[in-house]
Parts: C-alpha cells; structure tokens; sequence
C-alpha cells in the first residue's frame, strides 16, 4: 500500500475527506463533539478557494447547505445531537426537493444537552425517522479514522448520484480517537447528472427514461426553475393530493429501496460456523472484533460483522452472515435501537440479543466477552 | 403590465392562489418593474421565499426561484449568495416569515451585509393559517389568536435592520405603487443587505376582523397614515405621531458587502497571509 501516512482525528478525516471529495462548501454552527470539522474546514476551505461560514445556528446551516448545493456546489454541514434535531426539518427538504447534501452528526449522550462531551449511538433512529413524512435517506457509520475518510468520499458519491441526504454518523470515540492512517491514492468521485436539454425543455423533476433519477441544474445556469418543498409536478410547480403526489414520493423513497443490494457494506470475521455472532457498527464494533478475537483464541465458535451503512438497513446480507449462527449480539451505546432492525431481519433464523451501555463509557471487549460466555453456557 | 415584464411571470402557474383585494400581487408587481429598471439579468437572478401566502410569490416568476421552509429564506439564500457571488438574490418573505419565526436569521443576515435584497410583504397577520397575530400585529388587534385584542407590542422590522447593520432600509405600502417601485429599484443597486417593507392589506384576514372595511378602504387609510421621510422635518409632531413613515429610511454608506469580504479572505488565505 502506498499513499499519504498521516496520524489525524476522524474529525479532521472527515474535513480532509470531504475537501478530497469535491467539498466547496461548508455552513455550520459549533457544538462538541464536531468542533474540530468545522474548525479544520474554516481553515483547509478558503485556501482551496471554496467558503466556510458559520451560520447562526443548525437550522440556517441546513439551509445554506441547500442553498449552496442548488448553485452546484457539494455541499456539507456537520453537528451534534442537539444541533441534528434543529436540522431535521430541512433534511426533510432536502429529501423531498432532492437536493445533494452531506450531514455529519458525530453523536453524544441524549437526549436533550446530555453528557456532551460522552459517546454514544442514540441517534440510530433519529437519522433514519428524524424528519416527518416518509422520505428517502441514506445512513453511514464509520469505525475508525481511516473508515471515517472512506465513508465520507462515499457519502458526497451516494448523495451527488442520487440526490438524496446522506447522514454521516460518527460517534465521539471516532471522532476524537487519533489514528494513524494512509490516505489512499486514488479515489473515485461521482458528480449529480446533470441536463443535456436546453433550458427551454427542462423538467427539473422527470428522470430520463430508463432512470428514476432527475438531472439537475445549477441556479444562475439558465434554466430558470422552481424549487419547494410542496409535492411537486415534474415541472416543479407545486400540486395537490392524488396519484401524482403518490409517484412522487414513491419514487424518491424507491431511489434508495432499489439500490439496497449496492449500498451494502460490511466486514465479516469467523463467521462460516459460528454459533454466535456479535453483530456492531460505530466504535462499538472495534470492541465486539477485539471481543470475538480473543473468544476464538480460546475456542469459542464466536464470528464478528459490521455494518457501515445503517440505513438502508443491510437485512438481506445479515441474513446470509447469520444463516449458521443461533444466536445475534448486538452492543450499542444505547438502549437498544439498530437490534431491532437485526430482530427483523432475523426473525424467525435466530436468537437477537441487545447489549446496551448508556452511562456515557465506551463498550469494552471484556464486557461483550462476559455476555457472549453468559449466553454460549 | 408590459410585454417585457409578463415575461418575467411564469404563465403556467398562474392565476395565482391570492385572495380577492389582497396587496401582494401589487408587491409582486412593483418587484417586476424593479427589476426591469434596475436592469438585472433574468438568468442570473435567483427569488428565494420562506412559506405563507407573500411566499408563494416564487412559484409565480420566471427565474431560478426557491421556496423554502417557514421563516429560512434568508439562511437558504445566504448559500446561494455565498457559493455564487456574481447571482443577484432576492428574498420574498411576510412578516411571521421574517420577524417570527425567521427573526434571528433577518438579524443575521442584516448583520453581515451579505448582498442580498429582502421584500418583507407585511400585512399584520398570518394570512397562509388563516388570520392568527403576527409580531407586527398592531397592540390590541383582532385575530384569530387574539380574539381579545393582542396585547404584544409589534416590531418595527425596518429600525430592527438598521440597527442590525443593514445597508438600506426602505417602507412603502401598496398605495404607494410608484414610490415602492422606486424603493425597490434602489434596494436591488444597492451592494449590500437591503430591505424594503411593503406593508400590504389583507381584507380576508386582518381587515374583516378589524372592521377595516374593503381592500379599497384599506389603500385609503394607508395613504391617510403614512408621512413621507422626507416631508418629516416640516410637519408639526401631532402630525407625525402614530403614523407610518414611508420612503427611503437609511442607507449606510461604506459597508463592505459580506461575499466580497470573503473573496478577500480567500485571496488572504491562499496568500497564507494570517493576522
Ligand atoms: C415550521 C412551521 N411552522 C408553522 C407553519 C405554518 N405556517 C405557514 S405560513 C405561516 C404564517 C405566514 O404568515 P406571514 O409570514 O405573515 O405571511 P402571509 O401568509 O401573511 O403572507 C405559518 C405559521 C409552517 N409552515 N412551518
């Protein structure tokens, strides 16, 4: 492998990430534990030519974010709980109007003001529903610094080809753990489609045949359109209840549905014939592999995977992981939230258990080892 | 209206959704011509709105035009200025949209004297819900929510521009087409946050409920209320008292317009040039 070493914070992996993904610009507001991505973007942005402001709070950031993104520009916002439930309206609209954007919320203790400074994954279900009204989203959580920087060049493709928010969720261990990482070489970037008709034949809202996917084109381009977070014709001007309503939101929802299979992403380890498999996302998962390593060494039939996309949920491939095991583990820093997604998924194949920890401290091998003996005697 | 300006009004959205003798098609109307005479570029002006009735003006214009959540026009348009400079942007919003619910980001982008040039139609009520009181409410209105009379005391948005750091402050009413044209006419030259309010009737909602009579009436008592800036030092102060003042209000000179001082600090930072 060759490339870059450096030794950096998911944090500022996340800023250097997203600059390397086409990133030219950034609103936000401070809050901890995701200071240091706005911090790292005030200073990389304005030497790369692109803007970084700092809005009056999380609601104008999202909204800036939009606006930023309409013009053409990739675009990206990052917070924390409390700042993530301010943004949840205009997420909705970014859904909706389909328009490209990343959202970091690098997750703490809730609800409310919390334990600030603390870990935790309680914002498993809030990056899926936070916003009302069905809608389509797509959902990445990274483990480590160098996943961190992977995942958020894929949330800028995800976002760019579909035109749908991506929520980066990272967790204060990742996103204040220091790592060393090597930064790849060569990455791919994708670009939102953009049209080929001229200005006079646009429909801002009908894919092209074959896509369910509509181009889009920047405001000051010419093409003079309309924009709303109304359900919308294929013109974009704003429409009533019925069947055209319906397709409209079948069809942002289906863009993400349709591309389940694509969208998967998960690390496997040991197990083909385990009988128990602890099953993690975040900085949680560093521990349940360090927990499901040790058990191996001394006998036990005990697998590890992970998920870096929470949402779609990656049912079908868990299925197939599982397909041995009787028994699931799931340690979250929080009450029990992605578990329910694996007990839907598994329902049927195997025992779901939860492992929860909510005191503010990280899970530890030790303890998921203790569960995983608890259960396997 | 000419041909030039119907060119400006998407025919295929139209009629519009507005109710009978409301005055924001008169706003809307005044806004066309000052673009016209203030020579702006159809295809590299961008109409962003917030959510009630004067919102819906956006749907209504041939140009790149965005409407957006409750209250939020401005910190969307605030994107859009920043990410593309060289775009003119202007903000359609009402007085809840603006002083309510999007008080802090008019504040905000006041302060920073980002170029943009925000219309502010208020008509003293929430028309979009029906008729509940707004912050520019007058004290002890009539309203939905107020059916006892409103006992909050109303904002003056265009002192709280200014105060914030805007770069032109201007009022006008839909009596006064000509003047609110001319307003706006200079609000669009002007390199900086500028504000016009257009103080707009609303029959259906406000004026029913607080005996105002017609639309027509509602036009006459706005030209039987308001004292012109200029005409203001020559009038007794019995004269003056509780009436609206209409004209240009305050125009800052030398404010540094907030892309430009960011274009600056890009050309600062490529330089590595830190304080
Ligand atoms: C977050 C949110 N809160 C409330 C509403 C409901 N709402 C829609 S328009 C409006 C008030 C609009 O009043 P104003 O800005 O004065 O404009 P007008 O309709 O009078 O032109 C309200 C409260 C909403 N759409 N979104």
């Amino acid at each position: 492998m060759s490339g870059e070493v450096r030794f950096m914070q998911g944090n500022e992996a996340c800023a250097e990430a997203a600059i390397r993904a086409g990133l030219s610009f950034f609103a936000g507001y401070p809050i901890t534990p995701s200071t240091e991505i706005a911090e790292s973007l005030a200073d990389r942005l304005p030497r790369v030519g692109g803007t970084f402001i700092q809005m009056e709070d999380e609601i104008a950031s999202m909204a800036a974010v939009i606006g930023a993104s309409l013009t053409g520009a990739k675009a990206m916002t990052a917070t924390s709980g409390p700042g993530f439930s301010l943004k949840q309206e205009n997420i909705g609209y970014a859904a909706l109007a389909e328009v490209p954007c990343v959202v970091v919320n690098v997750q703490r203790m809730g609800p409310s003001t919390g334990l600030p400074t603390s870990p935790a994954q309680g914002d498993v279900m809030q990056a899926r529903w936070g916003t009302h009204g069905d809608h389509p989203i797509v959902v990445l959580s990274p483990s480590s610094v160098r996943e961190t920087y992977d995942l958020t060049i894929w949330a800028f493709n995800i976002s760019e080809r579909l035109r749908v928010p991506v929520i980066l969720l990272l967790d204060e261990i990742v996103a204040h753990m220091r790592e060393k990482i090597i930064i790849p070489e060569e990455v791919s970037i994708e670009v939102r489609p953009s049209p080929t008709t001229p200005p006079g034949e646009y429909l801002p809202y009908a894919p092209l045949p074959g896509s369910d996917i509509p181009p889009m084109a920047a405001f000051g381009d010419g093409y003079r359109y309309h924009v709303t977070g109304l359900f919308h014709s294929e013109s974009g001007m704003p429409i009533g209840k019925g069947e055209k309503a319906e397709h409209l939101l079948r069809r942002i929802c289906q863009k993400v549905e349709r591309r389940r299979a694509e969208l998967v992403r998960t690390q496997v380890e040991n197990c083909e014939d385990a009988e128990l498999i602890i099953f993690s996302y975040g900085a949680t998962a560093r521990s349940a592999l360090r927990a499901s390593r040790n058990l191996r060494g001394r006998g036990y039939r005990v697998g590890f995977a992970k998920t870096s996309v929470i949402w779609p949920f990656p049912a079908e491939a868990l299925r197939e992981i599982a397909a041995g095991a009787h028994t699931v583990l799931v340690p979250e820093m929080n009450l029990g939230q992605l578990v329910l997604e694996v007990e839907r998924a598994l329902l049927c194949q195997c025992q779901v258990l939860s492992y929860s920890r909510v005191d503010g401290e990280m899970i530890t091998p030790d303890e998921i080892e203790r569960r995983v003996l608890e259960v396997l005697s | 209206m000419s041909e030039h300006i119907r060119g400006y009004l998407r025919d295929r959205a139209l009629p519009h959704i507005w109710c009978a003798g409301c005055g924001h098609g008169t706003v809307l109307g005044c806004l066309l011509r000052a673009i016209q005479k203030a020579g702006l570029d159809q295809d590299k002006t961008v109409i962003v709105s917030g959510i009630g009735c004067s919102s819906r003006a956006t749907g209504y214009m041939n140009f790149d035009t965005l409407h957006t959540t409750h209250g939020r026009a401005l910190a969307f348009a605030t994107g859009i200025k920043l990410a593309r400079p060289e775009l003119k942007v202007i903000v359609i919003t009402g007085d809840g949209d603006a002083a309510a619910i999007g008080g802090n980001h008019l504040i905000h982008a006041a302060r920073r004297n980002i170029g943009i040039t925000t219309i502010c139609f208020n008509n003293y009520v929430y028309g979009m819900t029906s008729g509940q009181y707004s912050p520019s409410t007058p004290t002890g209105s009539l309203a939905t929510t107020s059916p006892f009379g409103s006992i909050d005391i109303p904002f003056d948005l265009s002192r709280l521009v200014q105060a914030a750091g805007g770069a032109y402050v201007a009022r006008a009413t839909t009596y006064h087409v000509t003047m609110l044209t001319n307003l706006i006419t200079e609000a669009l030259r002007v390199d900086g946050f500028s504000f016009v309010e257009a103080l707009s009737q609303c029959p259906t909602y406000f004026g029913r409920r607080n005996k105002r009579g017609t639309a027509v009436d509602m036009l006459n008592w706005f030209r039987d209320n308001s004292v012109n800036k200029k005409a203001l030092s020559k009038l007794p102060p019995e004269q003056v008292e509780g009436k609206i003042i209409v004209g240009e209000l305050y125009r800052a000179t030398e404010l540094k317009e907030y892309t430009k001082a960011y274009r600056e600090l890009v050309e600062r930072a490529k330089g590595g040039v830190r304080p």
